[in-house]
């Protein structure tokens, strides 16, 4: 189970503005009746990207400047609400490779890192630094250096923190921790068994 | 980074000095603390804990994909007695028989239904009786128990807490994890003691003591946190009531909550189905008594709330943090704390097309819902019952009841408390998740506004992407329906102290 050592990500960016953005917004419930994640990637934050008459509302993933985009830049307490990992996955299939954003809500957080999204965090000034340079110029690359917890762009370059357990996980390729739990299932089987309510009725 | 790590070992070097003469095995240890020691497996290269879940809670949404990675990986369910499943956010709950009209709706209940029979997962499925939300079903089949970790792909199972369990709410890649392994990777939580003390008044519900927390500590407050709901008040909430308020945990953020076990939690869980029995029912009350948090435990923060305090609250905004009581008028702009608090203000008035600083009391209702996993149990319909005996649904409002599990709808319907709503103008359901987020035939219409006793008013939440809800308890939403308006049910039922 050789993952990917997720040391960077580079690419163009587009910024989504807001604090709190939702779980119920990244990716609105009734797209969820689907038995695989799929499809996902074009219901991202659909209902704010349409009318209730499904006319586009010119949403900044939308905008031609910002097709291809793969990094993705948000506000406060992003990714609070549901569990779903439809939200990560349909971040993901829509094409971004990484969050910056002031902070994550918990689950949201494991969530992306469990599937090599790097999350990272960054102070509101200095992710409104990134996003004015976007707004100058669409095409700029930006690199989150995840191990070196830095965001460049131009010649420019912002600091970002990461929780330390994620970043290691993400740099050293164990960002999906199945390989590792299943190794243990020995010593698994060894604290069941201390646990009355684990034994077999 | 190396300075605060070294200012933070000298803490504790201090606090070991002088607060412990005796030994390290009786330093006191929280709840938290004990039942994440007992199920720890072993560290992991990443610094993460590989951690037992003792019980793995399943439903129709989160689950498909990772048994779907499972078939994948060609790996087994390492524990399927330790599994169980249940059918609850897609169900219809005004349509009982399948073939559903909705094909997605049954495509999923057809893969659920496949993929516990080939894995051996007990299924509480309609057929069985025991259907319901799964938050609901878990504790009264006596599955949720103390001292336990328990894991579902749904945030609300921070509900389970409430019988002194860690329950985690996780992403499908992690359901993949507990089916494959029964372990999930996870890094520690601090523990935030929430003691309310005294006796809540009259017209004050379980719902509005979340509502208050998370007002104080906002929808990001608990992030890292896990919660001990602790004090006076908890002490005396019946096991519903302490769900009502573990439930809500995830939306302040803590993605756990929990209260200590005590005799009410015993004598709840005595004689359910997958309780002990005989000689094990004594050894295991007393191994669930032991995980209760010991006197003297380390906590790393504590807030102290009055009972007095709190007050039948509502919802106003588009984040369950934005709730004011009753009595309050809805913010405006001006008073905003913080240019953030501005803009939030600002974008949840448009969305909920409501008048800054106007009383909320008195806003017109189109919808009344009352169920979910937040308050869908037996004591919100006997409660509801109590007050709207004999009054009447106000024309134009659209009033259902759903009940949270087959047998809570069950227990309704043997004392008559469907009859009740029904004469009032509810219409009953069958169990689900219903309108609480509309993954079924149950949504708003348009720009409607639910009053409703579930726990999310996120924008789109019940279903319309206009639709507007405000959060509450289930005899608000009585005296909502009643009323046709957003109401204070202390005066629209003569709530009094005596």
């Amino acid at each position: 189970m050789a993952l990917a050592k997720i040391t960077s990500v580079s690419g163009r960016g587009v910024y989504v503005p807001g604090n709190d953005i939702d779980t119920d917004r990244i990716i609105p419930a009734r797209f969820m009746k689907c038995v695989v994640f799929d499809g996902l990637g074009e219901f991202l934050f659909y209902d704010v990207r349409h009318t209730p008459e499904g006319v586009p509302t010119g949403h900044p993933i939308d905008k031609p400047e910002h097709k291809g985009a793969t990094i993705l830049l948000s506000g406060a307490n992003f990714g609070c609400g549901s569990s779903r990992e439809h939200a990560p996955q349909a971040i993901h299939k829509a094409g971004f490779r990484a969050v910056i954003a002031e902070n994550f809500a918990e689950i949201f957080f494991g969530n992306s890192t469990t599937l090599g999204i790097p999350c990272v965090q960054a102070a509101r000034e200095d992710i409104a630094k990134v996003a004015a340079a976007i707004e100058k110029n669409p095409a700029i690359e930006i690199t989150v250096d995840v191990a070196a917890l830095e965001v460049r762009f131009g010649s420019d370059k912002i600091k970002i923190t990461q929780r330390e357990s994620a970043r290691d996980a993400l740099v050293n390729g164990r960002w999906d921790a199945i390989g590792d739990l299943i190794d243990g299932l020995p010593a698994v089987q060894a604290t069941a068994a201390k646990l009355p309510y684990m034994s077999a009725a | 980074m190396q300075a605060p790590a070294i200012v933070s070992a000298f803490r504790i070097v201090v606090f070991l000095c002088h607060t412990l003469p005796i030994t390290m095995s009786a330093q006191p240890k929280s709840l938290f603390e004990k039942v994440w020691d007992a199920h720890a497996v072993r560290t992991l290269a990443n610094g993460q804990t590989q951690l037992l879940i003792g019980t793995h809670l399943i439903h129709e949404v989160t689950s498909p994909q990772a048994f779907g990675m499972l078939r994948d990986l060609g790996l087994k369910v390492a524990f399927p007695h330790r599994t169980f499943a249940t059918v609850d956010h897609i169900v219809p709950t005004n349509e009982l028989v399948e073939p559903y009209k909705d094909n997605l709706a049954q495509a999923m209940m057809d893969e659920l239904r496949k993929n516990c029979a080939q894995f051996g997962v007990t299924f509480f499925d309609r057929a069985s009786g025991k259907q319901g939300i799964v938050h609901i079903v878990g504790p009264e089949q006596g599955i949720t128990q103390p001292g336990t970790t328990i894991a579902c792909g749904d945030s609300h199972t921070s509900t389970h807490g409430a019988f002194g369990a860690i329950a985690f709410g996780i992403g499908t890649s992690q359901v993949r994890d507990v089916l494959a392994t029964q372990t999930m990777a996870l890094g520690a939580l601090k523990v935030r003691r929430i003691e309310v003390n005294g006796k809540l008044r009259a017209g004050v519900y379980a719902k509005d003591v979340i509502l208050h927390i998370i007002r104080l500590t906002g929808v990001n407050g608990g992030t890292g946190f896990a919660y001990e709901y602790a004090g006076s008040t908890f002490d005396a909430f019946t096991m519903e009531e302490r769900m009502t308020v573990c439930n809500m945990s995830i939306e302040g953020g803590a993605r756990v909550g929990y209260v200590n076990p005590d005799e009410t939690t015993f004598a709840y869980l005595k004689g359910r189905p997958y309780s002990p029995t005989g000689a094990a029912w004594d050894a295991a009350v007393a191994r669930w008594r032991s995980f209760a948090s010991d006197t003297g435990c380390r906590y790393d923060d504590v807030i102290k709330i009055n009972a007095d305090d709190v007050a039948p609250s509502v919802t106003w905004g588009i984040n369950p943090g934005q709730g004011i009581s009753i009595t309050e008028n809805i913010p405006s702009p001006e008073t905003a704390t913080s240019d953030d608090d501005r803009a939030g203000i600002i974008e949840a008035l448009e969305y909920m097309k409501l008048p800054a600083g106007k009383p909320i009391k008195g806003v017109k209702i189109n919808v009344a819902f009352i169920g979910s996993c937040t308050n869908g149990r037996l004591s919100d319909f006997q409660e509801v019952a109590r007050y709207i005996k004999g009054r009447k649904v106000a024309p134009g409002v659209r009033a259902i009841a759903v009940p949270g599990s087959q047998i809570v709808g069950l227990q309704c319907e043997k004392l008559g408390l469907d009859k009740i709503l029904v004469e009032a103008g509810f219409e009953w359901r069958a169990a689900g998740c219903s309108m609480c987020l509309a993954m079924n035939p149950d949504k708003l219409i348009g720009d409607e506004l639910c009053a409703s006793s579930s726990n999310r008013n996120f924008k789109g939440r019940q279903g319309s992407i206009t639709g507007r809800t405000v959060l509450m308890s289930p005899v608000m939403v009585a005296a909502a329906a009643v009323t046709g308006v957003v109401s204070d049910a202390r005066e629209v039922f003569a709530v009094s102290n005596n």
